[in-house]
């Protein structure tokens, strides 16, 4: 592989398991919930994802995965839904108590020297024909199955946002609850379902960097990709579409390292692992004015 | 001199940082900004406080710890500067910018402590050790406790004050409160006041970050707080962002991971089960607030 | 009484009652709806309609009593359950989503994949069967209230609507606009729907209405057939008292020598509608009313009162101005501070050094007695107090250093009869003490009633015409021909 191959699938795989959770957060915060507690889900999908992995299979461990993400996102949509309790505040208390969980949990069970436990791994699938495409055949089509997984819900999420009444409903709960309950929309609801749907990508995000990337799980591992997802929907203007390609620019930024080492130049790598965060700075402040948020995201009004 | 008195000791150094940082974060959210950067501020005050230290002990003798806290406060207002100047221009959400920020400055710090100010025999990755003429001096004599502890009491009562006496700190509450109001009836420059609050609270936290360093740690290096930013978050929070209050949850907090350290040590408890019982209280807090029908805001100024 | 038969009743309301904290909204409440009439539901602010129609469409679940549709017994759950039993309600406010299309609000609600040629379609015929008719593809943001309240009824319209509630409708309403409403009510009652008018305009309701419930305090205080009331009989059950005392001040012919208290040159305002540049003066000791539709007048009030600066032009304005803006909870008062530091809010802007307590509670206590402001302690919350006394003790505030200038946006908004009475003669009073005192109402009799004089703003132009209903109600229109 050339160093530019080499650098797009490292984009791509970067970018996965941040698509997942922007995707997720993308339907929630179009509900009008910020969920910062994204960070927990991702730690909790590793968690779980590692242990139902030891049973062996690669998809129970998925499952496994999503599994727990969707409870972190029950317990986030309890304060934060039905007790409407502040949404930032609960979801900061919920990545903190996620990540010192499974840190717990993990020196608990399976005591200081877990690293060397191992779990099946989910190798690369190659696409027939697409990955032979030149250039970008690999890097897009020759990646674990669960890469596809992802190829094929961002087109799903964005056509039934758009093309679908429960879409619409969606996207008026996140402008303006009011209006879509008195319409008839049961925003309450679609809060809740965006909520755990968001938790439950936030969990095959996380099961993504056990089971198709590391191979094992390590205390922290989620590394603020919670929070990067976050600024990812912002960065794609809360278009699944744009939260892809956001997704995909982030996975680019972070996969420098990769083809400037390829090319040997003598650059510390401290400033490359910076650089995703600070191009990211620079492109939320670029697309100031262009990024409308939706209305109502992060409060939820006094009388509904 | 017991074993109990260097426990004490070591819990109320711990609860230093959280103390200073946990009043950061409160001056932060009354005054409507989100301000969850509280760990980069702090780290970026950390490496000033270093820097200077290092560079000018020899030339200030006992003023150094002073002119190093300040470089160390100007740093963290800097660094919160940035955010607060994407907010107020470009209206980018503080709770994005400084998580963004928060990496930056792990990496920076990272990048200081293994190129240009890595100790001289590059061994280790961490910057040489301060001159004793630049640390911190002890509170308590024979214990590691340093007067930073007084400054975090002395902080806390200043801000307590400033809420309820000035005109100023009036005006930060009244904007954190209702930013419509305050605009409206108060004909407060909102716009100014949460931009000052903002770089004030990268102060106070640049300020922990500081002592940090000339009262406990000595020298820069990575994993320099764990996670005191965040924690700090927790420690305000609890404390229903009372600057007085926040004294006694810091305590609290500096007594828990303490002890979560000491038990990890003797007991093999993992002491991460200190983050997930903060979490339960800030849970716990929010629970409550909710149920007396008050609810506890951060989002009320972002936008 | 072949009317009063349960055959044609469609919705029955029984013995309904419902609590906000100590407060009873409606005590027992019930209502029959018939096939083919307009039924009015009358009552001053605050009486309890808004609330009873509110659990007739499922936003709110009363405390006791139950509900019939069509004679079977039915609990809505949310607004979508009153939809599907073929309830409609148009809002006074907040019931459409400003940045979506005409289009998508309508499919507002619906189920499965999203057609929009089925919308258009739904749309077209609705505009065939009864007139109304709307872009599609205009966002919201873009309509005029009279477009919105269009909206919100060719929704009902499209959800198939067999009892449309409308609460207020006529308050934003031009008088042909008014006229044009009527016609198609009266259209869809006579093919078969029923029609609830939540209402607290006595002359809309005996002109088009043909049953009316009167609510006073939360209680029916009178139910009947319109021919069998009178305007004085009705006036009495809402009022609880024979005759609004009303006084009615005779508008003040203005002191030519008085002197200035503010005035505008030349200014541009702020927004992006082209409009013609201002001129006003206005004088010491005289009250001038704002006349204006959707909000136009909004801008002009924010920079006579100094919040918001004109894009050019000259301003002059005293230093200090008492202000009230519309939204007291949003922008008046801090609803988790105290009333000593609700006072203490005014001026905040321009206050140094240190704060003495002490005196913000003296001032707020004189406020409190002055105003007759009903409150617990000096130091309660703003949430502790009902609207009424909220905006007694905001307008305390705002005059309690005399002001040269007052600007108010719409006072009395929500509040009941006293209150509405106190208000207006603290306002006559502080004209007489020689302050100037500008309003926004969108109440033409509160306009008529209190102005010495009356500005009629729309986008195109400003003109000025005195303290006379018919006179700003054609002005607003546009036609001036009489």
């Amino acid at each position: 592989m050339s160093a530019f191959e080499t650098f797009l699938e490292g984009a791509v795989r970067t970018a996965t398991p941040l698509g997942f959770a922007a995707l997720g957060e993308t339907v929630a915060e179009r509900s009008g919930i910020i969920n910062i507690g994204l960070e927990g889900a991702i730690i909790a999908g590793a968690f779980g994802g590692f242990v139902a992995a030891g049973s062996g299979s690669i998809w129970i461990g998925f499952a496994g995965a999503m599994t727990a993400g969707i409870a972190v996102a029950l317990v986030f949509a309890f304060f934060a839904i039905q007790m409407r309790a502040d949404q930032i505040i609960t979801g900061t208390a919920i990545s903190l108590l996620f990540l010192g969980l499974t840190a717990t949990l993990y020196q608990q069970v399976y005591g200081a020297t877990g690293a060397a436990l191992t779990i099946p791994t989910m190798g690369s699938t190659d696409l027939p024909l697409l990955s032979s495409i030149p250039v970008f055949g690999r890097a897009l089509f020759a990646q674990p199955a669960i890469t596809y997984l992802l190829y094929a819900i961002i087109p799903i999420v964005w056509w039934w946002m758009y093309h679908t009444h429960e879409g619409l409903g969606l996207r008026a709960t996140g402008e303006d609850p009011r209006a879509a309950v008195a319409a008839g929309v049961h925003a309450r609801r679609f809060q809740l379902l965006s909520v755990l749907f968001g938790g439950a990508m936030g969990g095959i995000a996380g099961g993504v960097l056990v089971i198709a990337q590391a191979g094992s799980f390590a205390e922290g591992m989620s590394a603020g990709r919670g929070f990067i997802a976050i600024a990812i929907v912002v960065l794609g203007r809360w278009h699944p579409l744009g939260v892809a390609a956001a997704a995909l620019i982030f996975g680019a930024a972070s996969a420098l390292q990769y083809f400037f080492q390829a090319l040997g130049w003598p650059v510390p790598y401290q400033l490359f692992l910076a650089l995703p965060y600070v191009l990211t700075l620079c492109g939320l402040a670029g697309i100031a004015g262009k990024a409308v948020a939706p209305a109502s995201l992060g409060r939820w009004p006094d009388q509904v | 001199m017991g074993a109990e008195l260097a426990l004490f000791a070591d819990s109320l150094v711990r609860s230093t940082p959280l103390i200073i940082a946990g009043l950061a974060v409160a001056l932060a959210f009354r005054g409507g900004v989100f301000n969850i950067g509280a760990e980069g501020q702090l780290l970026v005050g950390a490496i000033a406080a270093t820097t200077v230290s290092l560079a000018g002990s020899d030339a200030l003798g006992r003023f150094i710890v002073v002119v190093s806290l300040i470089s160390a406060a100007l740093a963290g207002a800097v660094w919160a500067g940035i955010a607060a100047e994407l907010r107020r221009r470009f209206h980018v959400l503080e709770i994005i910018s400084t998580i963004m920020l928060n990496f930056i400055a792990i990496y920076l710090v990272s990048f200081l402590v293994r190129g240009p100010l890595q100790e001289s025999t590059h061994i280790y990755p961490q910057t040489e050790s301060l001159a004793a003429s630049a640390r911190l001096p002890l509170l308590i004599p024979d214990t590691r406790l340093h007067m930073g502890f007084a400054v975090a009491v002395a902080i806390a009562a200043l801000l307590s004050w400033v809420f309820r006496k000035t005109a100023a700190g009036f005006r930060i509450r009244a904007t954190g409160a209702s930013p419509r109001a305050a605009l409206t009836a108060g004909r407060i420059d909102i716009s100014k006041t949460s931009f000052l609050v903002f770089l004030f609270s990268g102060a106070l936290a640049g300020i922990a970050g500081g002592i940090e360093v000339t009262g406990v740690t000595f020298a820069l290096y990575e994993n320099l707080s764990p996670g005191y930013g965040y924690t700090a978050i927790a420690v305000a929070l609890i404390a229903g962002l009372s600057p007085l209050g926040i004294i006694g949850s810091g305590i609290f907090f500096g007594v828990l991971e303490t002890g979560a350290i000491a038990l990890q040590r003797e007991f093999g408890v993992p002491s991460s089960l200190a983050s997930v019982v903060e979490a339960a209280f800030i849970l716990g807090a929010l629970a409550l607030a909710a149920m007396k029908g008050r609810r506890i805001s951060g989002f009320t100024a972002a936008r | 009484m072949s009317a009063d038969t349960a055959r044609d009743s469609v919705l029955d309301l029984h013995e309904i009652t419902k609590q906000f904290g100590s407060v009873v909204a409606l005590d027992r409440v019930s209502l029959r709806i018939r096939r083919g009439r307009i039924a009015a539901l009358l009552g001053e602010n605050g009486a309890g309609k808004t609330t009873l129609m509110r659990i007739a469409f499922g936003m709110i679940q009363p405390d006791s009593g139950w509900m019939e549709v069509n004679g079977n017994r039915r609990r809505f759950a949310s607004p979508s359950d009153a939809i599907a039993a073929g309830v409609g309600m148009v809002h006074q406010q907040f019931s459409l989503v400003p940045v979506m299309t005409v289009a998508d609000n309508v499919a507002l609600g619906g189920r499965g994949k999203l057609s929009t040629s089925q919308i258009l379609g739904t749309l077209k015929r609705i505009a065939l069967e009864t007139g109304l008719e709307l872009d599609p593809f205009t966002k919201v943001e873009n309509l005029g209230s009279a477009d919105r309240q269009k909206l919100e009824i060719i929704r009902t319209l499209a959800h198939d609507a067999k009892i449309m509630i409308l609460d207020e409708p006529t308050a934003v309403l031009t008088p042909r606009d008014v006229s044009d409403l009527f016609r198609q009510l009266k259209t869809f009652a006579a093919s078969g729907g029923a029609v609830v008018l939540i209402t607290h305009k006595l002359a809309d309701a005996r002109a088009h209405a043909d049953d009316v419930t009167v609510l006073r305090h939360g209680r029916v205080v009178l139910s009947s057939h319109m021919s069998a009331t009178t305007e004085d009989s009705l006036a009495t059950a809402m009022l609880g008292r024979s005759s609004r005392a009303i006084t009615q001040a005779k508008a003040r012919q203005l002191d030519e020598a008085a002197s200035s208290v503010a005035s505008l040159v030349a200014v541009v305002l702020p927004d992006r509608i082209a409009r013609p540049p201002l001129n006003l003066e206005i004088k010491a000791g005289e009250i001038l009313g704002i006349a204006a539709l959707d909000g136009s007048a909004q801008l002009l009030l924010r920079v006579l009162a100094g919040r918001t600066k004109p894009r050019s032009g000259h301003i002059d304005l005293p230093s200090r101005i008492g202000f009230v803006p519309e939204n007291r909870a949003d922008e008046a008062l801090i609803p988790e501070f105290s009333l000593p530091e609700n006072l203490a809010l005014a001026d905040a802007g321009s206050r140094h050094g240190l704060l003495s307590w002490g005196s913000f509670r003296q001032h707020t206590q004189e406020i409190i007695d002055d105003f007759d402001v009903r409150t617990p302690d000096t130091n309660a919350l703003p949430s502790q107090l009902s609207g009424g006394n909220q905006q007694r003790f905001v307008l305390g505030r705002e005059l309690y250093d005399k002001p040269p200038l007052i600007i108010l946006e719409n006072p009395t908004q929500g509040l009941d009869l006293n209150a509405t009475e106190f208000i207006h003669e603290r306002l006559r009073k502080a004209r007489s003490d020689g302050a100037a005192v500008v309003f926004y109402s969108s109440d033409l009799d509160e306009l008529a009633d209190l102005s010495d004089r009356v500005l009629v703003v729309s986008r195109s132009k400003v003109e000025s015409v005195s303290p006379d209903r018919d006179q700003i109600g054609r002005a607003l229109l546009g036609t001036n021909g009489s």
